[in-house]
């Protein structure tokens, strides 16, 4: 029943599996199938005979036994009878706590010096552009290390602030700078507390309303209200006020010296405070570098533009030139905040207790579990970049250009 | 009327006046100043905020180099020359130069051969670098990975010798089959390597290792700058073909092996390289057959090549997402088929477009080497956290040390970003 | 060494067929060289001198093995480990032994298949603090910042002596031992705590070690000994016996002084039989029958390694304590040769 139009129906040879672009490419995928399931019997073969000859096995019954450490700054409760599992957990926290520090901070050192490196002020361009280099070109442990060395060998011991003269003092005898860490002032929240913060939410809801209000009159009218002390007093003036209607309801616990350590108030670890910002100032520097990029992509024709228009510096920076910006910005700059989460596992160099120090630390270490606490390790992490990009991805489709 | 005003006046000027200078205000450094440092209040207070900055790091940093102290040969007796002025105990790196170099173990009469290998290393670099230079220069290049093995690690001459020439043999090969279709080709030239390189290994004497005119050096005594060379060197180009490879894989039409590179990609952009090497310290050893056993360079150099091929693997897809559709309908249209159009039109300026990203890799990456002191080996960094640190004479002596591996780290880097810069100028063919 | 990097290298393509598993012994003679596993530098017990020449009471244990088993106490590879990779260096078989201050525990012995061949050195964990905090006991140590050197037990005795005292403190776990120091004598920690015969060695390397006192309670027991795989009953019986050898010369008066001397021949049937002049006990292990001579030749009997390396006449100056012999009170004894 062929009619002309079928194409001509030659026998099927052997040859055309490799000659025919039709068949070829099944071929092709064919052999690399081969190869995947020979690569991962190989393999697989390989560690369950290595497995079985040292007598192990894989087991994750370690998760539920309890850990038997203790750690020095944990965001949820956790004393050392806890189990791996919550151990792992508050390393994940630590992690994600450094990590989200590390971000911001990052982003605005990057935003400062990625500005003034284009500004006309020479000093402070070269400046930044020095900063940038020498961040940029040194490896990342060296610059954790350097930094927790600064924080351990020039901040004073807590010993120093003790005595009869001694050679350190506390800030505003409130904070105190040593180099295990920072303690600051901790809020006591007493009777009636609940109404100031929630007179203080308040707040923050009408500023958000005002300024709403002030761009409608904007582009309705072409009326200008002023945006910055008005938001200023609205968010401040209220919740002081309830404050003191209040009773001053909320007291500080002011850290002091007792025993070996500063006490009350929270302490803000050395670890911490040394990988968080041994990865701002490093990560800002590519920041710095991504945001010149961004703002010299935008053509100087905008400028000029929105100056013709009778628009001042601040606003044709605010208005025009980094909202535009911001679309080549964005992208590196999730995948430097990416960059910032893996680094943090380098917190092994300094003692901070991320996921990698006791997950795949002393947990490894005292289980002996290798293979199961690094599998778990690269899953955390992976999932966490994953997340990560799937957001950004949305984020690309929904700022990309609509043209054509 | 014309008469009487040229009689009114006295004077009449024949010549131009010289322009008189600006005035002191308009003119010289004042102007440079009041226009580059000082041109509003804001930028004024910047500017002395600035220069006190740049005096307090200068305050600070010159004393501490000018009273540097070199040649004594511990801390304590530093301190004594020092006498409580502050100083810099450079000593220590002179006392341990060769440790911070090559490591501790290295045997200290054989410096001279990963010394020489590095300086056959420019040679063989520069035609890469530099396409100006004669073509020619490439058989240094070709040759110096064997060259250099040889002189690092030592041993029989036989092992090069025989990795050359299975080399040479797979390239005949490829070059015989290749007409006829490159898949043929290529995975011919591979089989006749393998099989030159194991009828080969079989003919190696045992006890070659013993008589060799260079001795050998197990690959667990590299240490120092030494080793952060050879990772990034030797990872770096593993893992560029490798990253190509992973490239094109992901644009293929194919799903399996599409698949295949996408998950091998995001796998290892989402996890920190340091999991990659507690992988290669802790779990590698488990997947290798039993009895066998290879050591933790090898191991790490697997896991950095990885590492590395994933991310050169994106940049070169943004290479190759950035051509225009064109090129490849272009090559489709001449009748090429798909390893030509990829040899000849697609990949030449794929790669074109993604050099200053694969330089910025490859710039990270040599950062990146410093994590294999984690793992217990003894890189610059690890010399300095263990050895040198823990030592009974140089126990404290940390911006010294800091310093100059920052300092190393930098000069390389900086170099490298450098040249990249240079390069991409030199490429800019385009008209802007 | 180049050519096992090559073949590594084919092994990766999965071109070359694994080599039979033979047992370590004939394994390390083939090799002409014994792996052995210690620590990244502890002075006293495992550390590179200045010219990456390893030294210490660990390394004399390796060298020991290695005289024994190949006549030679420099065919021995020292493969430095960290906490986090000495099992698995062990297990996959990087290493064939592993003398690095590890203690012997339940659950290493019984759960991560390991043997302890026995105890070179008793130990227990303790606490080290400046003079000048004047503390004297661990028990006063409320509300302190502690460093710990992560990687062995001490983070788990460490809990539990504070919680059973019922006391509070902040752990500081740090990695290596030259940053533990760097951040106890800046001040980041008011003590540190690893085995008492660690803090003796750190104390050493001090610039002024009298400035610092080790607490006088020891938290933990800490029996550390030579350690290999599960399964391979011959190579355990080589490591266990030479270092029982070590310590029975000791014991018996043989010293690499005296050692040649005794090898004539001696009145005492004992002696003669560790140095192989009577018996066959060389032959049992499949070694020769001077093994144990060689053994003890390399660095001298189990007091002179440790007045050698850690003893009272070294920085370290660690007293004999525990690790006397059973004859002097000690806890020394190993089973007879016979």
């Amino acid at each position: 029943m062929s009619t002309i139009t079928d194409p001509p129906q030659g026998a099927f040879r052997l040859s055309m599996l490799l000659n025919d672009t039709r068949y070829r490419s099944y071929t092709f995928q064919f052999i690399a199938l081969i190869l995947l399931i020979a690569a991962f019997a190989f393999l697989g073969s390989n560690l369950i005979s290595n497995l079985t000859a040292a007598g192990l096995n894989i087991s994750y019954q370690f998760l539920g036994t309890p850990a038997g450490y203790d750690i020095n700054q944990t965001l949820i409760d956790y004393s050392s009878q806890s189990t791996n599992a919550r151990a792992a957990f508050v390393g994940i926290l630590n992690t994600l706590l450094v990590a989200f520090l590390a971000c911001v901070t990052a982003t605005i050192f990057g935003v400062i010096a990625g500005v003034l490196r284009l500004s006309n002020n020479w000093l402070v361009s070269k400046l930044m552009s020095f900063y940038v280099e020498i961040f940029r070109n040194i490896p990342v442990l060296i610059w954790i290390i350097i930094i927790f060395t600064i924080m351990i060998a020039v901040m004073p011991g807590p010993r120093a602030f003790r005595g009869d003269e001694p050679s350190a003092s506390m800030i505003l005898n409130a904070v105190a700078f040593t180099n295990r860490g920072v303690y600051i002032p901790a809020p006591i929240w007493g009777p009636g507390s609940m109404v100031v913060v929630a007179t203080f939410i308040l707040s923050i809801v009408g500023v958000i309303g005002y300024r709403r209000y002030a761009t409608k009159l904007l582009y309705d009218t072409g009326k200008l209200l002023p945006m910055g002390w008005p938001s200023l007093a609205i968010l401040i003036v209220p919740t002081l006020l309830m404050f003191l209607i209040m009773g001053r309801p909320i007291g500080l616990d002011v850290p002091e010296l007792k025993g070996f350590n500063f006490a009350g108030g929270i302490k803000v670890g050395g670890p911490l405070i040394a990988l968080w910002f041994a990865l701002s100032i490093y990560t800002g520097a590519f920041i710095a570098e991504n945001v010149r990029a961004g703002i010299q992509a935008i053509s100087k024709g905008q400028t000029e533009a929105a100056g013709a228009l009778g628009l001042r510096q601040g606003r044709i920076m605010n208005l025009v030139v980094l909202p535009q910006a911001l679309r080549v910005i964005i992208p590196p700059l999730i995948s430097q905040y990416l960059n910032i989460t893996k680094n943090s596992s380098l917190a092994i160099a300094v003692g901070y207790a991320d996921v990698t120090a006791t997950l795949g630390g002393i947990t490894l270490n005292q289980t002996g579990r290798a293979i199961e606490c690094i599998l778990l390790l690269m899953l955390f992490y992976l999932t966490i970049s994953l997340s990560i990009s799937a957001i950004m991805n949305v984020y690309n489709n929904s700022v990309k250009l609509k043209e054509r | 009327m014309s008469d009487t005003s040229a009689n009114s006046v006295a004077f009449v000027r024949t010549e131009q006046v010289p322009p008189s200078p600006p005035p002191f205000q308009t003119s010289g450094p004042v102007k440079w100043a009041k226009d580059n440092l000082f041109s509003t209040p804001f930028y004024s207070v910047l500017t002395i905020v600035a220069a006190y900055f740049i005096y307090l790091i200068l305050a600070g940093i010159l004393p501490w180099l000018a009273n540097g102290v070199w040649g004594t040969t511990s801390l304590a007796e530093c301190r004594e020359v020092l006498d409580g002025v502050s100083g810099g105990c450079f000593s220590v790196l002179s006392e341990r130069w060769n440790q911070l170099i090559f490591g501790f173990t290295y045997p200290s009469e054989l410096y001279w051969r990963p010394a020489l290998a590095f300086l056959i290393m420019f040679a063989a670099a520069a035609p890469v670098l530099f396409f100006k230079l004669p073509r020619k220069l490439l058989i240094i290049t070709a040759l110096f990975p064997f060259v250099a093995y040889y002189l690092i690690w030592g041993g029989t001459i036989f092992t090069p010798i025989l990795a050359l020439l299975g080399v040479v043999v797979g390239y005949f090969v490829y070059r015989r089959l290749v007409a006829g279709s490159f898949a043929a080709g290529f995975f011919g030239g591979v089989a006749a390597a393998f099989v030159v390189w194991i009828i080969g290994g079989m003919l190696i004497p045992e006890n070659a290792n013993e008589t060799a005119m260079l001795q050998a050096v197990p690959s667990r005594d590299l240490g120092g700058f030494m080793l952060n060379m050879m990772l990034g060197v030797v990872c770096v180009s593993l893992s560029i073909p490798l990253g190509i490879a992973l490239a094109l894989g992901r644009q293929s039409n194919m799903p399996l092996i599409k698949w295949i590179c996408v998950i091998f990609i995001e796998f290892i952009r989402g996890v920190p390289l340091i999991t990659l090497l507690f992988v290669a310290n802790v779990m590698l050893a488990y997947f290798f057959p039993p009895g066998t056993s290879t050591d933790l360079f090898l191991r790490v150099v697997i896991m950095i090549t990885m590492f590395s091929a994933a991310y050169i693997a994106e940049v070169i897809r943004g290479g190759l997402a950035a051509l225009p559709r064109g090129q490849y309908e272009a090559a489709d249209s001449l009748g090429l088929d798909y390893p030509q159009a990829m040899r000849l039109i697609i990949l030449p300026q794929a790669l074109k477009i993604s050099i200053p990203g694969i330089v910025n890799i490859a710039v990270g990456l040599f950062k990146d080497t410093t994590l294999v002191s984690v793992i217990s080996m003894f890189d610059l960094l690890g010399m300095i956290r263990g050895p040198i640190l823990a030592s009974t004479e140089w126990n404290g002596v940390y911006w010294e040390l800091l310093g100059f591996a920052a300092l190393l780290f930098f000069v390389v880097c900086y170099g490298i970003s450098q040249y990249s810069q240079w390069l991409e100028r030199q490429l800019a063919t385009d008209h802007r | 060494m180049n050519k096992s990097v090559f073949f590594g290298a084919l092994t990766v393509a999965g071109m070359a067929a694994g080599v039979a598993a033979a047992g370590t012994l004939d394994d390390v003679k083939a090799r002409g060289k014994l792996n052995c596993g210690v620590t990244t530098g502890l002075v006293g017990f495992a550390a590179p001198d200045a010219n990456g020449e390893w030294n210490g009471f660990d390394v004399a244990v390796c060298r020991a093995v290695a005289a024994a088993v190949l006549g030679d106490a420099t065919a021995v590879e020292f493969v430095p480990t960290t906490g986090k990779t000495r099992f698995t260096a062990l297990a996959s078989g990087e290493i064939d032994m592993l003398a690095r201050n590890t203690t012997w525990t339940f659950s290493r012995d019984v759960d991560l298949k390991f043997t302890f061949v026995g105890v070179n050195y008793y130990d227990g964990q303790g606490f080290m603090a400046p003079k000048e905090l004047g503390v004297s006991s661990a028990k006063d140590l409320d509300g302190a910042t502690v460093c710990i050197q992560t990687g062995t037990t001490t983070e788990l005795n460490l809990a539990d002596f504070f919680r059973s005292n019922n006391i509070s403190y902040e752990p500081v776990p740090i990695e290596t031992n030259a940053e533990a120091q760097q951040q106890y004598l800046a001040g980041a920690c008011d003590v540190f705590t690893t085995d008492a015969s660690g803090l003796a060695a750190t104390r050493a390397t001090f610039e002024n070690p009298g400035d610092h006192v080790v607490l006088p309670e020891i938290v933990s027991k800490e029996p550390l000994g030579p350690l290999v795989r599960h399964g391979d009953n011959e190579w355990g019986d080589v490591v266990r016996w030479t270092l029982n050898a070590l310590i029975s010369a000791e014991e018996l008066g043989i010293t690499s002084a005296n050692i040649a001397e005794m090898a004539a021949g001696s009145n005492n049937p004992e002696i003669n039989r560790i140095l192989g002049t009577e018996g066959t006990l060389g032959e049992m292990l499949g070694l020769e029958a001077d093994w144990a001579m060689k053994a003890i030749a390399a660095g001298g009997n189990y007091g002179e390694i440790f007045e050698g390396n850690i003893g009272e006449s070294t920085p370290i100056g660690l007293a004999r304590g525990l690790n006397a012999q059973w004859t002097d009170g000690g806890l020394l004894y190993s089973p007879p040769f016979r």
